[in-house]
């Protein structure tokens, strides 16, 4: 007879010495292992609940402006740093680890309404309500230097003086020339004391202006008069316009796509667009309750972040309808402007109590050096959770947040109001011919026409 | 070359199926594109996964299975475990022994879920834990008192025994650290490991669940069918299953005063009953020599064996050991489609009287537990080779327990979780569709609510608005108002039978006659 019976010998299964690391012998079998589901779901419930015990999102406030702050810009090569413009003329470049002021440049006299940074992270270039574009040398070297500086301030590369009061600027991603918006949209060059060349399309004041990252030569603006326009460097005439119901206040492409941008507008939402299609909007991302003022992508492409005039920062997706994030402080104001960090880790908020905050982007994240061991683990955790975040007791969980109460308020009574109005079209459509009123989607509804 | 390839590849498919667990979701008829993606994305990688794991399941798994095979005309019933020890290597053959206890009186035992250690219990108060690597004592106490049962809670430090009036809970070191008085004396403990739940059933017939880690009694049911000490735990989905003296086999779940299933299964009281590690089957014998093999999806028989069976048990690998007198049979289904044959055969020295047999897990060992002490015997092919560490490690150190028993209470279920069918947490229940009132109810409803309009009381008005005439127009509105939400409905529906009623006569009338139809307005 053939007979063999099971027989483990201890070293096989055992470490040798002390200092080795214990052996762990795996068989994922399903019959080991009993109630898999419900084992997965309980888990989900422990992370969930633990998420919300380690959400800490507030990192810490950059405090020294004298007044309110409207605009901020990212330095592409250097990770640490922020430049912040505020109403009073004073720009500041801030060091985000120790959260103090490494370098201020003096100079504007009146409000900084505008600051980029050139793509080789060597120009600041800035423009104020004096009508003035100021250029700074910001490169690694110079900042090292100016450390010895006794009053920490540094002076200008050059003044541009020009016709009337500018409202944003931006530097191209491939190239040396920059946009501002103002009465018109110019673009200049770093060595030229007059823009190269002038767009006008349209009455009213431009007063946004983003350039597209894949196509250094495309640039997107918004205007008074409730217009996005893209505009074509090449073509000596604008490419497209698109006319809302309401007025653009800022606007980001995707970087990871980059012929999509969102739209922050004043009806409180944001609109994402196929540059290319511009009758209808991609997504509406909606959840603010009052003025959507800034908006900022990630660098992954994935998530976007807003400020709005009611007080909050928003994290979005870039594919969702409502917001994944909210953070707010009894402290902070109307938020006035956003910006995603290069490393997508942090979000920087600048607003009208005369702070930037530096907040996290996952708010349970644990910073610093993370183990193999312990990111497995947390990857396994949200991984468990999103499985089961659509069943009760955890979606309550994972969708809790405080509001403040104004906040709040404001939402219920948006949704009543909006409520109202879908019951009134509803009943419309009811008691009328069958076909003769259409309800439009939301995506095209805001939009009133578009024009070549 | 071809054939072998193509078994190789059913093979591989077979092991592939296991790990899906389960069929793919249907996604054709979600309208949604957005989560028709993400689900679609979803399946692909639970293909993925399944077809790593029966990848590593065919070259990476460390230990092989055992196996006995007869050679020429020699049988494997009539292979004795002298010869068997013969054959094998010292470590295993160490494994087979007896330990001769006479006046302790009948044993019971149980083992740890990594087959470390035992306890076993015999019947005059004498309880023992054995270190089964070892083979070393680690504890005897005599507590003086009969003892009926014996339960690991949920790991080797902690157990319970049945003592004449009350369980008991002890340590390792024999320290008695409870006295569950509320259980009563109780016949069988049975203990859930993913619950953390100690099932009893005592002399009258009551079923109690409690909560090691709070104390807390979840479950406390007269099963109302008397006395039994039939009681097994399915480890598939946390169910209790008891055996009656009627043939009854119920099942329960802790949160629920009814049984779960009530199945009628043996003409006679139903001497035993055991549950396969998958769930799906069970066996359960009577006293009129027959061993019942059901499937527990359907609850139907699949096999009958002409066999005497006072005590059974499943291996983790399917074999079925069944022990009468003092002798033990292990049938196994060599082909995979329980069809059970008899595999080997034991018999013990005339006058053991076998009281429970358990199979050591990740061992080819059989524990049988008799009247003169208990017995360990070699069966081949019986347990699992291949243990995973983060489910049952046989060479745990304390460090490794510790943390595992944190591990488990952080994943401890609560009890609503058992139900036949485990796989239902987390899915959505359908929505039911609600039934249209007939008629009759629907004027009943009527009535009902004509009738509440009429008993309001109206506010008493004075300074000469109380006229009469007033009050009786003030109820008529009332009254109408009450009907007129089944005025509307019924009209509706009248509406929609007169529009369906429109459709047909086109067909209905003759032909000479279709000139005269109603033409639709176009």
């Amino acid at each position: 007879m053939k007979v063999k019976v099971i027989s483990r010998s201890t070293d096989e299964f055992t470490r040798e010495r002390s200092q080795d690391l214990q052996r762990v012998f795996r068989n994922f079998d399903p019959t080991l292992r009993s109630q898999e589901k419900a084992v997965e779901y309980v888990r989900a419930l422990n992370a969930a609940k633990l998420d919300k015990i380690f959400a800490r999102p507030f990192v810490g406030a950059m405090d020294g402006h004298r007044d309110s702050i409207k605009c901020m810009a990212k330095n592409p090569n250097y990770l640490k740093a922020i430049f912040s413009g505020s109403d009073d003329g004073d720009i500041r470049l801030w060091d985000m680890a120790s959260r103090r002021t490494v370098c201020q440049f003096p100079g504007h006299q009146g409000a900084v309404q505008g600051l980029t940074v050139s793509t080789d992270g060597s120009i600041l270039v800035s423009c104020g309500s004096d009508c003035t574009v100021r250029l700074w040398n910001v490169s690694d070297a110079n900042l090292a230097d100016s450390d010895n500086l006794s009053d920490n301030s540094a002076k200008p590369q050059a003044v541009y003086v020009w016709k009337n009061a500018f409202r944003a600027v931006d530097h191209q991603w491939d190239g040396d020339l920059f946009a501002t918006a103002g009465a018109q949209v110019d673009i200049w060059n770093h060595n030229r004391s007059q823009p190269v060349n002038t767009f006008d399309w349209g009455s009213d004041t431009t007063i946004s202006i983003r350039f597209n990252p894949g196509e250094p030569n495309i640039l997107a603006t918004s205007a008074n008069d409730r217009s996005i326009t893209l505009y074509d460097l090449r073509m000596s005439s604008p490419a497209r316009k698109v006319i809302m119901r309401t007025k653009t206040n800022s606007i980001a492409w995707n970087p990871m796509e980059p012929m999509n941008f969102t739209a922050a507008n004043e009806d409180c939402n944001c609109y994402s667009y196929d540059a290319r299609k511009l009758e209808e909007a991609k997504c509406v991302h909606k959840d603010h309750v009052s003025a959507v003022m800034d908006i900022d992508f990630s660098p992954t492409g994935r998530e976007f972040v807003t400020g709005s005039y009611d007080r909050t920062v928003r994290i979005f997706q870039y594919n969702g309808g409502h917001s994944r994030e909210i953070y707010h402080t009894k402290r902070m104001q109307r938020v006035f402007c956003v910006k995603y960090s290069c490393d997508a880790s942090y979000v920087i908020s600048g607003s009208d109590d005369t702070n930037l905050r530096l907040w996290k982007a996952k708010a349970s994240e644990q910073l610093g050096v993370v183990l193999p061991r312990e990111r497995k683990k947390h990857e396994y955790l949200e991984a468990v959770k999103n499985r089961y975040k659509h069943l009760p007791e955890v979606k309550r969980i994972v969708r809790h947040r405080h509001l403040p109460k104004p906040v709040y308020k404001a939402a219920n009574l948006r949704r009543t109001m909006i409520e109202a109005e879908r019951r009134k079209e509803q009943r419309r459509k009811a008691h009328s011919a069958p076909g003769s009123i259409v309800t439009e989607p939301v995506r095209k509804r805001r939009i009133i026409k578009e024009v070549e | 070359m071809g054939a072998k390839k193509e078994n190789s590849d059913d093979e591989m498919d077979e092991k592939v199926k296991k790990y899906l667990r389960g069929e793919a979701a249907n996604l054709e008829g979600l309208k949604d594109k957005k989560l028709k993606g993400q689900l679609a994305v979803r399946e692909d990688l639970y293909g993925k996964s399944a077809k790593t794991a029966a990848k590593i399941e065919k070259w990476l798994l460390p230990s092989e299975g055992g196996y006995l095979e007869a050679e020429g005309i020699e049988k494997t019933w009539r292979i004795k475990q002298e010869s068997i020890a013969r054959e094998v290597d010292i470590l295993s053959s160490r494994n087979q022994y007896d330990i001769v206890l006479p006046e302790l009186g009948p044993y019971s035992l149980d083992f740890t879920s990594n087959g470390r250690y035992m306890a076993a219990a015999g019947r005059k108060g004498h309880l023992a834990i054995v270190d089964m690597k070892t083979l070393n004592l680690i504890k005897g106490i005599q507590v003086r008192e009969t003892v009926r049962d014996v339960a690991y809670l949920h790991n080797e430090l902690f157990f319970a025994a049945a003592q004449k009036k009350y369980p008991y809970i002890y340590n390792r070191d024999g320290t008695e650290l409870h006295c569950l008085k509320e259980h009563g004396a109780v016949l069988r403990l049975q203990f859930l490991k993913n619950h953390f739940l100690l099932a009893s059933i005592n002399k009258f017939g009551q079923l109690r669940y409690q909560d090691v880690t709070m104390g807390e009694m979840i479950g406390n049911f007269r099963t109302g069918l008397g006395r039994t000490d039939v009681m097994q735990v399915n480890p598939y989905n946390g169910v209790v299953a008891l055996g009656h003296s009627s043939g009854t086999v119920t099942m329960w779940k802790p949160t629920s005063a009814v049984p779960l299933v009530k199945m009628l299964s043996h003409p006679g009281p139903v001497s035993s009953l055991a549950f396969h590690p998958n769930g799906h089957v069970m066996a359960t014998s009577g006293r009129e020599n027959k061993i019942k093999i059901w499937d527990l999806r359907k609850f139907e028989v699949i096999q009958t064996l002409p066999c005497h069976a006072k005590t059974l048990n499943f291996s983790q690998k399917g074999l079925l050991a069944a022990g009468t007198g003092s002798f033990i049979q292990i049938l196994a289904d060599f082909s995979g489609s329980q069809n059970y044959s008899s595999y080997m055969t034991h018999s013990m020295a005339k006058g053991y009287q076998v009281g429970k047999v358990l199979f050591r897990p990740y061992e080819d060992v059989l524990g049988i537990g008799h009247s003169m002490g208990w017995s360990n015997i070699l069966i081949p092919g019986s347990g699992e080779p291949n243990f995973d560490s983060w489910v049952a490690n046989p060479f745990e150190t304390s460090k490794q327990r510790r943390e595992k028993e944190v591990h488990s209470l952080l994943d401890k279920l609560p009890p609503e979780t058992i139900m036949l069918d485990p796989t239902k947490v987390g899915t959505v229940r359908a929505p039911q569709k609600k039934e249209k009132p007939t008629k009759k109810e629907m004027e009943a409803e009527m009535e009902a609510a004509i009738e509440t309009a009429k008993d309001t009381d109206f506010k008493k008005k004075t300074k000469g608005r109380n006229k009469p005439s007033k009050r009786a127009t003030k109820r008529r509105e009332m009254i109408s108002r009450a009907k007129r939400p089944f005025l509307e409905q019924r009209t509706q529906e009248h509406e929609m039978s007169r529009k369906k009623q429109k459709t047909n006569p086109e067909t209905e009338m003759p032909k000479s006659l279709q000139r005269f139809v109603r033409q639709k307005a176009t």
